[in-house]
C-alpha cells in the first residue's frame, strides 16, 4: 500500500458518497412524495404505490441495479452506469423512505390539526407550519438510519462496473498481489463513513425524543 | 413472446439458482441465529470476552456486507487459507447476520424486567440454564418483528454473492441474459422470485405473530 493506492482509495470512496448522496437526497423527497399520495387514497394508485413498495423492499439491490443497467436499452433508453447505479439505489431507498414517513403521518395526533383548522389554517399551511416540520423531527432518526443502511448496500453498484470503494480493492490488489491491505484500508473508510451516520443518528434520536415528551 | 418461451426453456437455470439461494439463505440464518443467541449469552458476563464481542458487533454494523464477504474470499487466501467462493459467502453470511441477531436481542434484554430473573435465580437456576429456559425464548418472542425484518435483509445480501462468483439466483439470471440477451424477461422473472420468497417470510412472521399472541406478547 503506497501513496498511489491510498489515492485510488479515496477516488472509491469519492465515488460510493456522491452516488449514495445523489441517491439519498432524491431518495428522501420521493419517499414524502410517496408518502403523501398513500395518504390521498386515490383508489388505482394507492395499491400501485403498495406493490412498489412491497416489491422494492423485497428486490436486492445488486439485482435492481443489474436489471435497470442491462434491460435500459431494451426499452430504448440510453442510460450510463452512474445513472443506473442512482436509480436503482433511489428506487430501493425511497420504498424505506416512505414507510419512514408514512408512520409519522399515521401516528401525527389529531388535535393539533383541529386546533390549527380552528385557528383558521388552510390545509397546506397546516401542513407546512405544524405538521411538516414535526415530522421532519420525529422521522430523522429512521431516516439517517436507512442512509446508512443505503452506504452499506452501495456495493452492489460495482457489479455494473462502476469502481466504488469496494471494487478499487480489486484493481489496487490486481497491482499489489496483497489483497488483505485494500480491502482493510476500505473497511476502514466504510466505518468512519457510517460511524458519522450512526452519531447522526444518536443525535436526531435524542431530539426526537425531546419533541415527544 | 419468443422470448418467455426461451426464460422457460432456460427454467433449469433458475431452479437450481433459486434453489441455491434457499440453501445459503436457510443454512447461512440458521447459522446466524446461533451465533446471536450464544453471542448475547457470552455478553451476560461482565469479562474480557463480552467486551470483545461487544466491539465485534459494533463493528460489522458499520461494514457493508460485501467488504466482510471480500475479507473472507480474496483476504484469508494470504493467510494460507484457501476458502471456496460458497464457503466464504456462508460463513460472511451467518458472522454479519450473527451480529445483527445479536444486537436485536441484546437491545431486548436490556430492557427485560429483573423480577422473573431473579424468580429464577431464587428457585436455583444455573446461569447456562436460566438463559435457554427462561430470557431467550422471551427475547426471541418479544422481538419476532425485528428478527423477521432481519430474515428479509438476509435474503437480500445473498444477491451480493454474485460478485464473489457464487452461483445463486443473480447469477442464474445474469448468465441466462448473456446467453440469450433477454435481460428484461430474465430480471422481472428473478425479482419476481425473490419478492415470492419474502411474501412466504412474511406469512411466515404473521405466523409467528399469532403464536406470540397467543402466549401473551400482543404489546410489542
Amino acid at each position: 500500500m503506497n501513496g498511489q493506492a491510498w489515492l485510488l482509495l479515496f477516488e472509491g470512496a469519492w465515488t460510493t458518497l456522491w452516488i449514495s448522496s445523489v441517491a439519498i437526497a432524491i431518495g428522501v423527497v420521493l419517499g414524502l412524495g410517496i408518502a403523501l399520495l398513500r395518504m390521498t387514497r386515490i383508489p388505482f394508485l394507492e395499491q400501485l404505490l403498495v406493490l412498489y413498495v412491497s416489491l422494492a423492499r423485497a428486490t436486492p439491490v445488486v439485482t435492481l441495479v443489474l436489471f435497470i443497467f442491462l434491460s435500459a436499452p431494451t426499452f430504448g433508453v440510453a442510460m450510463d452506469r452512474n445513472s443506473a447505479a442512482i436509480l436503482a439505489l433511489t428506487l430501493n431507498t425511497a420504498a424505506f423512505n416512505a414507510e419512514i414517513w408514512r408512520s409519522a403521518f399515521i401516528s401525527f395526533s389529531r388535535e393539533q390539526k383541529e386546533a390549527a383548522l380552528a385557528c383558521g389554517m388552510t390545509n397546506f399551511t397546516f401542513f407546512r407550519r405544524i405538521m411538516l416540520p414535526q415530522m421532519i423531527t420525529s422521522s430523522l432518526p429512521g431516516l439517517v438510519n436507512e442512509m446508512s443502511f443505503l452506504i452499506k448496500s452501495s456495493p452492489a453498484i460495482a457489479v455494473i462496473g462502476i469502481v466504488d470503494l469496494t471494487r478499487v480493492t480489486n484493481r489496487i490488489s490486481a497491482v499489489t498481489y496483497e489483497p488483505l491491505p485494500p480491502i482493510l484500508a476500505a473497511a476502514l473508510l466504510y466505518m468512519l463513513i457510517i460511524g458519522v451516520l450512526l452519531k447522526l443518528q444518536a443525535i436526531a434520536e435524542k431530539k426526537a425524543n425531546r419533541l415527544a415528551m | 413472446m419468443t422470448e418467455w418461451s426461451i426464460i422457460w426453456e432456460a427454467r433449469d437455470a433458475f431452479l437450481s439458482g433459486v434453489l441455491s439461494t434457499l440453501l445459503l439463505f436457510v443454512l447461512s440464518v440458521l447459522a446466524a441465529f446461533l451465533i446471536g443467541c450464544v453471542t448475547v449469552y457470552l455478553l451476560e458476563a461482565r469479562n474480557l470476552l463480552s467486551r470483545a464481542l461487544r466491539i465485534g458487533i459494533d463493528l460489522m454494523r458499520m461494514l457493508p456486507f460485501l467488504i466482510l464477504a471480500y475479507l473472507l474470499y480474496y483476504g484469508l487466501p494470504t493467510l494460507g487459507l484457501k476458502p471456496s467462493a460458497w464457503g466464504a459467502g456462508l460463513v460472511a453470511l451467518a458472522i454479519y447476520h450473527g451480529a445483527y441477531f445479536a444486537e436485536i436481542l441484546r437491545g431486548a434484554r436490556i430492557v427485560m424486567p429483573l423480577g422473573q430473573i431473579e424468580a429464577a435465580k431464587a428457585h436455583g437456576f444455573r446461569p447456562g440454564r436460566l438463559y435457554w429456559r427462561i430470557i431467550l425464548p422471551q427475547l426471541v418472542i418479544r422481538t419476532r418483528p425485528l428478527l423477521g425484518n432481519q430474515l428479509i435483509y438476509a435474503l437480500k445480501d445473498t444477491a451480493f454473492l454474485t460478485i464473489i462468483t457464487v452461483q445463486e439466483l443473480t447469477a442464474a439470471a445474469n448468465s441466462v441474459q448473456a446467453t440469450y440477451f433477454i435481460p428484461t424477461e430474465a430480471f422481472v422473472v428473478v425479482i419476481a422470485l425473490y419478492w415470492a420468497i419474502s411474501i412466504c417470510l412474511e406469512l411466515a412472521l404473521k405466523w409467528a405473530g399469532r403464536f406470540g399472541a397467543k402466549r401473551g406478547f400482543e404489546h410489542v
